[in-house]
Formats: structure tokens, sequence, C-alpha cells
């Protein structure tokens, strides 16, 4: 197992190691500093002595990859790649166009976000579970047909239009929450509740659906068929035997996206103003603060990696097999 | 002379080709009677076939609105014209004063007073009234005629749109029953308990209802501002079917860059294994690592620096929001393929060794005609199926992505931008609803349809896949 996990564990280097490479690409090749200057000092007709001030200001007056004029180890630490690039590996994100700290940053912000997030993910799991496995127990009825429309039409709506249907209705025409905000402690209680309901309405069509053909493809197998025969209830049926089996995929699919909840949702993090990562996140990129989207760009990389080993790991557990290959 | 100098945006081309590429596709499948069987399948499901009506009502649309033209200045000389930079389309033509009848600020849906106060010269004194709307219900003369003049608007539109209904369903009852050599009645009895071997009860309802919101909308929307104006008084219903054409666009020229990629890649990988495997496998696990909002926003912001260093390229405001339409479809392509193509790497693992392929090779059949003749028909049927599925995917991510700040060019009319531009709106009493309300109505028909179509596709031709995703 241990030799396992290793193994996955090394060939997430390569990965990152590209994500970091395209990251630079995009950033400082095709985009220049100089092109990043010109949009940050606004004006038109900038001079090419602005740009380079600012250059120097904010370390970009460097070579890209080799730093010929430096001797030793300076001809590959004294670049843009080494200073702004290969530093993310070590987690130091460097200061934003405002100023602040990245890392800092991340670290203030990622229990805001987790505290919406994690309450979606996981009463969203259970909901979508459960409305899944009504659909399925009253699987070939109307209730099952209406069900499945019900999701198609709940998945056809814009995400957006939750949201704003909630903040309006909920919050602004019945007063029954703040439209947005957040508060430490105890307190973030009443302004976590909108955000997580419109997270959950806003998710259970395609998940709801989308766990409901995992039960139904479940419900086909021989091991079914065996225990019906036995004469156990479709209840018992259901609950015990097709329940637990359709949990592997759902469950080992669910990892992947654990570790990204760190990162929190752009759109309801900004929408209902909550200071987390999402909105931190959409803020730079509104702001065309580059410093901040690539290190944004680096993080979400790394969860994903993080996930995806996860993930392995939970299908080695779940089924032995997997790790002999 | 002429009056008009026709306009070719690079969408245009792009959407003119994938219609000639779907041409040439259904008269290929109409040639094969093993591609026929499944689409006949699809034809047969009653939410399909509803749903791929009010899909070719979209389409309609969207190509009207893709055939643009510059109108000649009136009064520049004829042997040295000038063009309006204002770039129209077909669809403006056809709709006529519904562009340009517009009013000084909102007002809401049907109304014919401006929604805010102003400051009106009245008998020598300044009164601070709603002041009458210059086009919206100006045939009126007082508010009591209002709702009376609404309601048999309704009601003519209403007759005529059942009348069309009702002759386009005598036509097609003649046809048909010609066609099966049938008496009339006994067609209609058929047609009436649903024995026709296709939904016929379904396409006539679909297109009864078509045919009567078409016809209330023109008559309303001749008195009035159906669905209201926005902040600069535009007409909601002409921004909101603008629209269409954006979205129909994101929907599809981003699968077009889609397709080569996850084709080729996917079906490389899954064919040839080995080194090449590994090289596309680590592309795009590189790829979807990074979190695709922020790859997709991150190339818009480059693309965005590009254009705007470089006004000279492009002639028209249009021009310009065109390009970069057409780069958010590139970007959205090119972070997006991943999914399809790993489906078709791991089916592409399994064909390879079917016996059938297994003696292609055997014979020197060369890798080429293997992958082209063997491999690429049999998962066709999944790429057809990707390409319905991420429609409407693509359509609800472009209003995220223009509230982003990533989407469309802010000139450019879509939902996302009607819906970013009347968010802040709500906080306003009364509340300026219709703007958010049409974009989200025009955007669920849209969603709607192309999810039932997909569910359709997808059952008809892999119905083991039931569903996944």
């Amino acid at each position: 197992m241990f030799a396992y996990i290793l193994r996955r564990v090394l060939y997430a280097i390569p990965i990152l190691v590209g994500v970091n490479l395209l990251t630079f690409l995009l950033f400082f090749v095709v985009n220049t500093p100089d092109d990043m200057a010109r949009l940050q000092l606004g004006a038109k007709h900038v001079t090419q002595e602005a740009i380079e001030r600012w250059k120097v200001e904010h370390g970009y007056d460097k070579p890209l990859l080799l730093n010929h004029q430096a001797t030793g180890a300076a001809r590959f630490t004294d670049t843009i790649y080494f200073r702004h690039s290969a530093t993310m590996f070590a987690f130091e994100f460097g200061k934003g166009d405002d100023g602040r700290d990245i890392g800092n940053e991340i670290r203030t912000r990622m229990l805001p976000s987790l505290a919406i997030a994690l309450p979606v993910f996981v009463i969203g799991l259970l909901a979508n579970i459960s409305f899944a496995l009504l659909m399925v127990f009253f699987r070939s009825t109307y209730l099952d047909l209406w069900g499945v429309v019900l999701c198609v039409v709940l998945m056809s709506i814009s995400g957006l239009f939750y949201i704003i249907a909630g903040q309006y209705f909920i919050a602004k025409l019945w007063n029954l929450l703040p439209i947005s905000g957040f508060a430490a402690g105890l307190d973030a209680f009443k302004f976590v509740l909108l955000p997580v309901l419109v997270g959950l309405v806003s998710g259970i069509g395609s998940g709801a659906r989308w766990y409901r053909t995992i039960f139904l493809e479940e419900i086909g197998k021989d091991y079914v068929r065996t225990a019906r025969a036995k004469g156990l209830s479709e209840t018992r049926v259901l609950f015990t035997h097709v329940l637990k089996n359709g949990m592997i995929p759902i469950l080992t699919g669910a990892v992947v996206v654990l570790p990204l909840l760190f990162m929190g949702s752009l759109i309801t993090e900004s929408f209902f103003g909550i200071p987390g990562l999402g909105s931190y996140t959409i803020d730079a990129i509104q702001a065309q603060d580059f410093p901040v989207v690539r290190a944004m760009v680096f993080l979400g990389a790394v969860l994903y990696i993080v996930g995806l080993i996860l993930t392995d790991i939970s299908y080695s557990w779940v089924d032995p097999r997997v790790r002999l290959q | 002379m002429s009056a008009i100098q026709p306009v070719i945006l690079w969408t245009d081309a792009l959407v003119f080709v994938l219609v000639a590429a779907g041409v040439a596709l259904t008269l290929y499948i109409r040639r094969h009677a093993h591609l026929r069987a499944p689409w006949g399948e699809v034809a047969r499901r009653p939410m399909a076939a509803g749903a791929a009506l009010v899909l070719l009502a979209f389409v309609t649309v969207g190509l009207l609105d893709s055939l643009h033209y510059r109108e000649r200045l009136p009064d520049s000389p004829p042997d040295k014209p000038q063009y309006s930079v204002e770039v129209l389309s077909a669809f403006d033509a056809l709709v006529g004063t519904l562009r340009t009848r517009q009013e000084k600020t909102y007002s809401a849906p049907l109304a014919m007073h401006l929604y805010a106060k102003e400051f009106v010269e009245r008998d020598g004194a300044a009164v601070r009234v709603y002041p009458r709307l210059k086009y919206g219900g100006a045939h009126l003369t007082d508010e009591a005629g209002r709702m009376p003049d609404i309601a048999r608007r309704v009601m003519l539109g209403i007759a005529q749109g059942v009348s069309v209904a009702f002759l386009v369903f005598g036509a097609l009852a003649a046809w048909q029953a010609a066609r099966r050599k049938q008496r009339y009645g006994e067609w209609l009895a058929d047609w009436g308990q649903g024995r026709l071997g296709w939904p016929g009860r379904t396409v006539v309802l679909v297109v009864a209802l078509l045919a009567t919101t078409v016809a209330v909308l023109l008559h309303l929307a001749a008195g009035y501002h159906v669905l209201g104006t926005d902040k600069v008084g535009q007409d909601v219903l002409y921004i909101s079917l603008k629209s269409i054409r954006t979205g129909l666009v994101i929907g599809t020229l981003t699968t077009l860059v889609t397709l080569p990629l996850a084709i080729g890649l996917g079906i490389a990988a899954g064919y040839f294994r080995g080194w090449v495997d590994d090289v596309i496998q680590y592309v795009y696990t590189v790829l979807n690592s990074i979190p695709g909002v922020l790859l997709i926003a991150a190339a818009v912001l480059i693309v965005q620096v590009y254009i705007e260093s470089r006004p000279e390229l492009f002639d028209t405001a249009a021009a310009r929001a065109d390009i970069r339409l057409l780069a958010l479809c590139l970007i959205m392509g090119v972070t997006s393929w991943t999914s399809l193509a790993r489906l078709l790497r791991g089916e592409s693992l399994k064909l390879r060794t079917l016996d059938y392929v297994e003696a292609a090779r055997a014979f020197g059949v060369s890798h080429t005609r293997i992958i082209g003749r063997h491999i690429f028909p049999n998962v066709f049927h999944l790429v057809l199926i990707a390409i319905v599925i991420d429609f409407s995917g693509l359509v609800l991510a472009e209003a995220v992505l223009s509230y982003v700040g990533v989407g469309v060019d802010p000139t450019m009319y879509s939902w996302g931008n009607m819906i970013n531009g009347a968010r802040l709106e709500l906080a306003r009493e009364p509340v300026v609803w219709w703007q958010l309300g049409a974009a989200f109505v025009f955007m669920f028909a849209l969603v709607l349809a192309a999810n039932l179509f997909a569910d359709g596709v997808r059952d008809a031709f892999d119905p083991r896949m039931g569903g996944r995703r």
C-alpha cells in the first residue's frame, strides 16, 4: 500500500512541473511583462521609461529563463522564472499588485471558503443520494418519470438565477436572512445559511440524476437478483445491497473535489460577499492582478492533484485489485 | 451601386461552415441505413422531437442574425460609397423597428410610461410625472385603454397562431394521408391515438405553441415594448433575441474546436498506447488540473491585452467583439477537450483488441486506415453524444464567464451581459426585474430544449450509457 501511494505521489511531480511551466508560458511569454505594465499603467501613451520603472518595482526586469550577465548559480536564479514561478513550489507566492502577501491572504481566506463549500458538499451529497434513492425506489412509475423531468428542469436553470432569486426573495423580500456578508465565529451561521441553501438547490438536479443512473446500473446486477431470490424485501435490497455498492463510485468520485473545497466557489462567494478564496480570485481577475491569478492557478492544480491521489488511494482501499496494476 | 455592403465576420464564416458540415452529414446519414436507424429512434421520442423543433426555432433566429451587412450612408457620393460603422444583420432588417424604437431609459413590460419620474412642463409649471413613452403604447390616449388593447392583441395573436397551426396541420394531414394512401379520417384517428410511428401529437402541439407565441409577440411588439426596455431604453425583447446567436455560437463553435483535439488525441492515445499514450495523458492531466474558470480567465485576459494593444486590426466594434467571441470559443475548446479525449481513449483501448481490428492489422492495413475505418466509426456515437450534452453546459457557462468579466465583449448582446447589467438594479424600488427575467427565461428555454434533445440522442445512440455525468 505504501509503495503504491508513493508511486502516485511521485507521478504527481511532473504534472505540477507541467502546470508551473504552462502558467509561466501564459503569463510571461505570451503576455510579456511589457504588456502587463502597459495594462496596469492604463494610460494610452505610456512611455518606455514608465514601463521600465514599473517592471523594476515589481521585479519583472530580469531575463525570462537565463541571465547571461550573472555568473554561477545566479545565471539561473536571477531570472523571472526562478523568482516568480519556481518559488511557487515552496508555496511562496509573493505579493499581489495591491502589495499584500498572497500566501497570507490564502491562509486567512481558506476558512470562510470552507464554511460554505463543506456544508454544500456534505449536505448536497446526502440530499442527492436520498433523492436518487427515492426515484430508484419508485422506478418506472410516474414519480420516477417526473423526478427525472424535475432534475432536467433544475439543471437547465442558470446557477446565477438561483443565487439572484434566493437573494431577492429570501433575503430582500421576506427578510429571513441577510443578503450578503460574513462574520467570524458562530455569528457566521446566519450568513452561511443562504449560500449553502442556494448551492444545494443548484446542484441537486444534475447530482440526483447522475446518482440515479448509478443505482439503476447496480440494480441490474446479479447479486441483486440473488438477494431478491433469497426473499429479501425490496426495501432491504435497496438500502443494504444497492445503496452500499452504489456508494463506491459515488464516494470515490466525490473524493477528487474534496481538496478543491478550499478554493471555494467563485460566483457564490462574490455574490454573497464571503471573504473567501473564490471572491479573492474573482477580484483578482477583474482587477487583472496577474500574480494572484497565477498563484490561484497553481494552488488549484496542487489541490486537484491531491484529489487525484486521494481518489487513487480510496479506489485501492475499496478494491485492492487496483493496487496490483 | 448596392445599398449595402455584406460583412462576413469570422464567426459567421465558421457558423456557415458548420451548417454546411451539418447538411453534408445529414445527406450522408440518410444514405446509410445503420446510421439512419438511431436518428429515427430520436425522432420517435416525443420529448426529443418537441425539443428539436424548439431548437430549430432558436437556430433560425441565430442563422438570420449571422447574415451581416453594413448600410450605405445616405449622403455618401455614389462613385465612392461610404458605409455605416454599424454592422446589422438580416434579423435586424426583419424585425424592423424593434431595434430603432429606443426610449429614454427603463420602462416596464407593456408599459406606456417611463419607469422614473421626470419634470415635465405643464401649463407653465414644472410637475413631476411619469412621462409617456415615445413608442410604447403611443397609440393610446390614456391608461384605461391599455389593458383592453393588450387583451385584444393577445386574442388576435392567439387566433392567428392557432389558425396557422391548423393550416400546417391540415397540409400535413393531407400530405401524410396521400403518402400512406389512407383516408383523411383514418389518418386523423391514427394521429389522435398516437399510432403514426412518430410523435405526431407532440409535433403539432409544439408547432401550435411556437406559432401562437410568435403571433402574440408580433401583435404586442407592434405597439409596446413586450419585455420592457433596458437602462438606455433599448427593447429587451430585441436584446434577448439578439443574444440567441451569441449563445448558439458559443455552444457550437467551442465544440468545433474541441472535436479535432479530442478525437485525434483520444484515439491516438488509446490506439497506439506506449509513449504516445503517456505524452497525451500527461498533457491532459496537466490541463485538467488547472481549474477551468481560472485557465479560461488567464487566457481571456491575455487575449484582451492583445486586442487592446492592436486597435488597428479591426475596422468596426462588431469585428472586435466578434474576434473576442471567437477567442473565447477557442479557449473554452482548448480547455474542455480532455473529458471527451479520455472517453475516446478508453473506448479505443477496448476496440483495438477486438478480432476484426487484429485481423486488419495482420493483413497489413495501415494505421490511418484502421483508425479511419474501424476505430473512428465505432466511437462516433460517443462524439455525437458529447456534442449535444456539452452544448447546454457551454450556454450556461457563457453567463457565468460574462459575470466574472472574462466572457464575451461587453458591447455584445448576450444573456450573460444582460444579467450582469441588470443584477444591481434589483436593489431599486420598484424592482427592475424584466431584463434579468427575460435573460433567464430565454436561456432556460434554450438549455432545457437542448438537454431534452441530448437525452433523446443519448438514449437512442447508447442506451447503456444512460445519463453518465
